[in-house]
């Protein structure tokens, strides 16, 4: 509302609310306001990337398994890549998809740990709002059609309440007492639903990573681009840990039967 | 400005998926059902057994959402905003044929990279009857008495045509169809439409949600409260009701 006769009448920007009545709605832009913005690409394809990221809640926590490779295509570039990252002190991010995407979103959720900190109100970041954060950001980045490419697991523990839940590059959402993405989502979910589900809060640690090392043998074993070097995160009202790397031991010995594959020569 | 001789590219991002469900709304003399189910699956997937798609805006209107569901959830989350800042600025609730219009200008202000979404919005509109507005992904909408939208939307609005507007039937002689059907039987039809489109789509099943919504002198909440596992959502008391009953679905 203006108050200024001399105003009435006379062309006028809606956009500025002079006297903060109530938030103004807005409609996004999304035209190129220069020839920089005209040349600038956008993602269209992931290049490094993580394959099946797991999550399970049991009696205590939340536990969540990525194994460590960062594929390029069909090679297996990177055999050291940690896909877990711990984001305050009660929340654990595992990422499958483009691992330069997921390095930037490191970095962002860094600088979120990092503004909290600095405000000091006696809050700390519940894994709900850093779900929330990523959501709004995987959405907002693919509503801009520039993706960051990425499926993402997001795991804590925080007041007695665990959580976990997915976020992906649609910026698709869901929660569950056990989730998987990629190949883990075809393999190991049927895997650890039927482990899981009716028994989440019965369910121990111990009990836990076995179902988890089971699932990333199954994947080891069926998935073209794993690997056989993993890690565990477990979350629980103890904090966050994130285990050294574990190797998985595998038979296949099964090969000697067939022909054509194992050491025989026909 | 922009080049008018840009070079032809693929796009290998597509923005949008189908994220499967289904949903439903039938609006009585006094009250009005809206109901989902609760799968969430993308493909041949089943992304997570239960993941609400019916949402409570206010104490008289009910929104249900369905197709992309990060469009349907960020689509919903706009929508409360725009509803909350309606209420401090005007000292009440936006009645629900508003709510309705709001609706549209929202979806058509993205006519050129939709809100994948088929919103179905019920509840009680200001002369206490019961309403439902169904929505197209652009905004195109209309008043009606029952609307089912989403995957099982082939099943479900056929059986509700006949079943409430007793399309195809005749009368027995001497009587007429009635008007408005009572609650009961709006619920049992209800659930049997998504009993009935969980034996033959895919994409249904794992959990009924259903919001009933009820005009303040409404008989039927003596019913209602004797259900089992209904839960009172209401925000006010003495006006609108809100409440809402879950089921379970097949799993398969």
């Amino acid at each position: 509302m203006d108050h200024f006769p001399t105003n009435w009448g006379r062309p006028r920007n809606d956009a500025f609310d002079a006297y903060g009545t109530h938030p103004i709605h807005q409609r996004p832009v999304n035209t190129p306001k220069d020839a920089f913005d005209a040349g600038v690409q956008r993602t269209q394809q992931p290049i490094v990337t993580g394959t099946s990221v797991l999550g399970l809640k049991f009696k205590d926590g939340i536990m969540m398994a990525a194994d460590n490779l960062a594929s390029y295509g069909s090679l297996a570039r990177f055999k050291d890549i940690q896909r877990l990252q711990g984001v305050g002190t009660n929340t654990v991010v595992g990422a499958g998809g483009d691992m330069s995407d997921f390095q930037y979103i490191q970095r962002m959720l860094d600088e979120l740990v990092v503004n909290e900190f600095t405000s000091q109100d006696g809050h700390t970041l519940s894994p709900a709002e850093i779900h929330e954060y990523l959501a709004q950001v995987m959405y907002a980045r693919r509503s801009k059609m520039n993706p960051l490419w990425n499926s993402l697991l997001v795991g804590g523990f925080k007041d007695g309440e665990r959580f976990l839940a997915y976020v992906d590059l649609l910026g698709t959402t869901y929660s569950a007492s056990t989730l998987a993405t990629g190949y883990g989502s075809m393999l190991a979910q049927p895997l650890l639903r039927k482990a899981v589900e009716g028994r989440e809060d019965t369910l121990t640690e111990e009990e836990a990573r076995q179902i988890i090392e089971e699932c990333m043998r199954v994947l080891f074993y069926r998935d073209a681009r794993s690997l056989d070097k993993y890690q565990v995160a477990t979350v629980t009202a103890e904090g966050v840990t994130i285990s050294d790397t574990q190797f998985l031991k595998t038979s296949w010995s099964f090969a000697e039967g067939i022909r054509g594959y194992g050491a025989q020569t026909q | 400005m922009v080049s008018m001789t840009q070079q032809p590219h693929q796009h290998a991002f597509n923005p949008y998926t189908e994220n499967g469900g289904t949903i439903l709304a039938i609006a009585g003399a006094d009250f009005t059902v809206i109901a989902g189910d609760t799968r969430q699956s993308e493909g041949y997937s089943i992304q997570t057994r239960y993941a609400p798609k019916v949402f409570k805006l206010t104490d008289k209107a009910v929104l249900a959402v369905n197709g992309f569901a990060a469009d349907g959830n960020m689509f919903v989350k706009k929508v409360k905003q725009r509803l909350e800042w309606y209420k401090h600025a005007h000292a009440k609730d936006m009645p629900i044929r508003s709510i309705a219009r709001l609706i549209q200008t929202m979806l058509y202000a993205r006519r050129f990279f939709p809100y994948y979404v088929y919103n179905i919005l019920g509840g009680i509109e200001e002369d206490g009857t019961g309403a439902v507005y169904s929505f197209d992904p652009v905004g195109s909408y209309e008043r009606e008495a029952c609307r089912a939208a989403g995957a099982a939307q082939s099943l479900v609005q056929p059986f509700l045509d006949n079943q409430i507007y007793f399309k195809n039937q005749t009368p027995a002689p001497g009587t007429v169809f009635p008007q408005h059907l009572p609650l009961e039987t709006v619920l049992s039809i209800v659930i049997d439409s998504f009993t009935g489109a969980t034996e033959r789509h895919i994409e249904v099943g794992d959990g009924l949600e259903m919001y009933v919504t009820l005009s303040p002198s409404s008989p039927a909440v003596g019913f209602l409260q004797s259900q089992r596992g209904v839960q009172e959502v209401t925000a006010a008391t003495g006006g609108e009701r809100v409440f809402i009953i879950r089921r379970d679905l097949k799993k398969d």
